[in-house]
């Protein structure tokens, strides 16, 4: 048993860090999500991994440190359709008849992928009614359409792929939460020591440091949540994948949640606005927290 | 990064299983919470028994008799004792894990060859006399005086929540051996004979009725200056030695447990709300399980992560919710506390105090991990 990164995994962490510190500031993430981004990905491999050989531990690394940054766009969902078709793929779980679907980054899709129970089906951005945008989506970075029906699609896999794609796109989504959860700690941190009331950095009191105490101890706990889901993921016989995976898609989506929340109340006032990015952290946060399965879905689905 | 075991590991596995399965028929049933001289009996029992075998001091050198043990094995054995439901380590707690490796590390010959072999073997119970009324998380700030004359110390002063204090037959003892140095630079660790004169132990009732702690009170006690270990006015550097011998394991069994209880719950939860409560402690578990995984791989490395200050926090945070939990799945059902759940809930209470309060831990990790400035001193 070796639970800890390896040597690879650390230089592979730092590379997506680099690439990130590097290519997506947060000057270039607040642009949001276009094609440009998607290829630079492409080009660094973010989305073959696991073609290329990597394990889903080490693409769970790799969306923490996307997750991290905020890097916009559908990338879980490019990540899963890889290989199976090009592009810029988003995806969604099927709505129940009747209700409409919410589909994320409407204008930039080359293809949406669609989940039931039944398996994965293929939508061409063209079959979709043009239906109605979200002029202003709750997470200014991830645009949204409302759609009223979806077609059927055609079907690219039963319902085993189905199970699959759940499964680790609640892993990769969760692994990003974890990454949001770890960068409102450190920017949160590091505001604390630097905002100065009562003569005295913030941080050095206990009522904040105690804050920041708990956002640290959350978004550790999480990750290791999802470090071990992935290894399950990897290695099914080590564990229970189903438990493993719903447990790290509850703790991840609370952390990434409570923490921007918490690092919302250590930047007070300036936490309200536009400018510092936090909102945009907790924003994402309730976005992720819809997909792949809610927190309280997970919860229920680890009793019975 | 994986969550296999090497062969060796499953391979110490199988021979424990095999020996517990052996071992723990056996035992007889386990003596009364309040019979304390049974209990002596049947966990030193346990500890000979574990010696014979060869699992005692799995964490030990073998030049001091012990398995010397990677934490991975460590891990194992805490787990696989606890999930047979095997006699926990009990009044032997302090000898094995506290003072025994105190004295490995810091000792001299002769307090080693005096007491090592026999905490081993279960011969020699020991308790902690650490705490005092006027010194709890501020630990160093403690007045117990001793005062050197001729060969011995004479110790004056009041100790609280001595683990075992009623039962062992030596101490650990901190004291204050220069009042005049700060309050870090003037503390010495002895090893105190429990039937010397001048002792008064006073067991404490605590919320459960009954408990393994104790007041000792010290009235003129002389300790011999070679029973000090390591310099005069060093023991605060002695004391966070014991420290480095953790290996991530040090709540293996709590967890083992904690777990246990959890998915016995299942069965029991209806109302939506707990079910969702039951899931998060359930995640929460499991996540802690995974970090446990994660500070023994790291301390088999040498290099302790953030997860080894965090470990406790987080666990007290996710026990209290499973406790919380019990109470209002029982119900009108948790008014008996011979029922265990009932009885770990309470128990459970002392979880964010001992060792290190909530408050502590989150300071810790405010100022050690996040490099955050300590608050302003009020001395």
């Amino acid at each position: 048993m070796n639970f800890d990164l390896s040597e690879d995994q650390r230089a592979l962490q730092e590379g997506i860090r680099r690439l990130c510190e590097g290519r997506f500031d947060m000057t270039r993430v607040r642009s949001g999500f276009d094609t440009s981004v998607w290829t630079e990905l492409a080009d660094t491999g973010v989305f073959s991994l696991r073609a290329d050989g990597f394990g889903w531990a080490d693409v769970s690394l790799t969306f923490q440190e996307l997750g991290r940054a905020l890097v916009p766009g559908p990338l879980v969902w490019s990540h899963l359709a890889h290989g199976v078709v090009d592009g810029v793929v988003g995806g969604l779980e099927r709505p129940r008849r009747g209700e409409p679907a919410i589909v994320e980054h409407p204008g930039d899709l080359d293809a949406l992928a669609v989940i039931d129970d039944a398996g994965v089906a293929l939508v061409r951005p063209a079959d979709l009614d043009p239906g109605a945008p979200l002029t202003w989506p709750l997470d200014p970075l991830t645009p949204m359409q409302r759609i009223a029906e979806l077609p059927a699609g055609e079907p690219i896999g039963d319902a085993r792929l189905a199970t699959a794609w759940r499964q680790a796109g609640a892993v990769l989504t969760a692994a990003y939460e974890v990454g949001m959860a770890q960068a409102c700690v450190e920017r949160a941190t590091a505001y604390a020591l630097e905002r100065e009331q009562f003569g005295r950095p913030i941080g050095s009191f206990q009522a904040v440091k105690h804050l920041l105490a708990d956002l640290a101890v959350r978004a550790e706990v999480a990750r290791a949540a999802v470090d071990a889901a992935a290894c399950t993921l990897d290695d099914p016989e080590t564990g229970d994948v189903r438990r493993a995976v719903s447990g790290a898609k509850v703790l991840a989506g609370e952390a990434a949640l409570g923490n921007a929340k918490g690092a919302l109340q250590v930047y007070g006032g300036m936490g309200f606005t536009w400018e510092v990015d936090v909102h945009l952290y907790l924003k994402r946060a309730w976005v992720l927290n819809t997909a792949f399965g809610a927190p309280a879905a997970h919860a229920d689905a680890l009793v019975s | 990064m994986d969550l296999r075991l090497s062969d060796s590991d499953e391979a110490f596995r199988a021979e424990l299983r095999a020996w517990l399965t052996r071992a723990l028929p056996e035992l007889d049933s386990p003596p009364a919470r309040d019979d304390w001289p049974a209990r002596v009996r049947y966990d030193t029992d346990w500890q000979r028994r574990l010696f014979d075998a060869g699992y005692a001091g799995m964490s030990w050198p073998t030049e001091y008799g012990g398995r010397d043990a990677s934490p991975t094995e460590q891990l194992l054995f805490l787990e696989e004792t606890t999930q047979a439901q095997a006699p926990y380590v009990g009044v032997n707690f302090v000898g094995n894990l506290h003072a025994g490796p105190t004295l490995i590390a810091e000792g001299t010959d002769e307090q080693k060859a005096a007491h090592l072999p026999r905490i081993l073997r279960g011969d020699e119970v020991w308790c902690q006399c650490f705490s005092e009324p006027g010194a709890g998380s501020d630990l160093a700030g403690l007045r117990a005086r001793a005062v050197r004359d001729g060969d011995d110390y004479v110790v004056n002063g009041q100790k609280i929540w001595c683990s075992f204090g009623h039962v062992g037959e030596f101490g650990e003892l901190l004291v204050r051996t220069d009042p005049d140095a700060s309050k870090h630079r003037g503390i010495s660790w002895l090893i105190l004979a429990m039937d010397s004169a001048g002792i008064e132990v006073r067991p404490i009732e605590t919320l459960l009725g009954s408990s393994e702690f104790s007041e000792v009170f010290f009235d003129e006690v002389r300790v011999p200056v070679v029973n000090r270990v390591g310099a005069e006015n060093d023991g605060w550097r002695v004391t966070n030695v014991t420290l480095s011998f953790e290996r991530g394991t040090a709540f293996v069994g709590e967890m083992v447990d904690a777990r246990r209880l959890a998915d016995e719950l299942r069965p029991l939860v209806h109302d939506a709300t707990d079910r969702h409560e039951l899931g998060h402690v359930l995640a929460q578990l499991d996540a802690l399980w995974a970090l446990t995984m994660r500070n023994v791989t790291q301390a088999s490395h040498g290099t302790p992560g953030p997860g080894a200050l965090m470990f406790k926090l987080a666990y007290s945070e996710a026990r209290d919710r499973l406790g919380e939990l019990s109470m209002r799945v029982l119900g009108r059902d948790a008014f008996d506390v011979h029922d265990y759940r009932v009885e770990e809930r309470l128990r459970t209470l002392s979880i964010p105090i001992a060792a290190g309060t909530s408050q502590i831990q989150r300071n810790i990790i405010g100022e050690r991990l996040l490099g955050l400035p300590k608050e302003k001193s009020w001395e």
